[in-house]
């Protein structure tokens, strides 16, 4: 994870296509300046960034089902649960399951475990649109491979 | 269409929190509901879910916005309705 550039997921461990599941492994980094505010002296995932961590999860299922031919928005959280606090040097598995792909829309369920534990979940809506630009889609399938997506689905 | 309103006015009834006296088979659901885009993501969701079809909110949008049908169209719940059985009806077909 780079938190100041908001990279949360490192690497993609399995994409069921049939399933329509994504697990992910992210590590929050031993120091980053998030942690010199939140909070001094007591270092912690803001919540929020948990919550982005299970969105980007849940978006490379649903830029890897689309084939990178549109791109997950979000647009809605709903029932998110942050149940553990989670430090600087934790590992965490992200998983994440299309409920719905809707026209124009996809919801999610994600999820976040760490040794074992829940960590946090939350339900999640997308708007599905075209790619505003090449620049984003050219980035995107990018960050793709740096985050191990099969090549299978960036083939579009 | 009237089993098909009533599932639909019980959907945006609990989804939107509008009473569901307040909605009727001419109610538009943007101009007279208020349901914003936000909010009709869920209507949709439950109605894909419980008539097991995929509405082509896409596609409807994208004709409304290049002027070719009015939003009655699709906006308004008999209409809604009407449309919703012709994609049950595709399906089943």
């Amino acid at each position: 994870m780079k938190l100041e550039y908001f990279q949360m997921v490192d690497r993609i461990v399995e994409l069921d296509p049939v399933a329509r599941v994504v697990r992910a492994a992210c590590l929050v980094p031993d120091a980053s300046p998030v942690f010199e505010g939140h909070f001094p002296g007591h270092p912690l995932l803001p919540g929020v960034l948990m919550i982005e961590t299970m969105a980007q999860t849940g978006g490379w299922l649903v830029l890897a089902v689309l084939r990178f031919q549109r791109m997950p928005f979000l647009a809605q959280v709903k029932e998110a649960k942050l149940r553990t606090f989670v430090v600087p040097g934790q590992a965490l598995q992200v998983e994440a399951r299309l409920v719905h792909d809707g026209s124009g829309y996809a919801m999610v369920s994600g999820s976040m475990t760490s040794d074992g534990k829940k960590v946090a979940d939350a339900e999640l809506t997308y708007r599905v649109a075209p790619f505003p630009n090449e620049t984003l889609r050219a980035q995107m399938l990018e960050t793709a491979r740096r985050v191990a997506v099969p090549e299978a689905f960036l083939d579009g | 269409m009237s089993s098909t309103f009533e599932t639909v006015a019980g959907i945006i009834s609990e989804t939107c929190d509008i009473p569901r006296e307040k909605i009727a088979p001419e109610s538009h659901a943007i101009n007279d509901l208020g349901i914003d885009s936000l909010d009709f993501l869920d209507v949709a969701f439950a109605i894909d879910k419980s008539f097991g079809i995929k509405m082509p909110l896409e596609q409807w949008t994208q004709e409304v916005n290049e002027g070719k049908v009015s939003s009655d169209q699709y906006f308004v719940l008999k209409d809604l309705c009407a449309n919703i059985d012709k994609l049950v009806a595709a399906k089943a077909a």
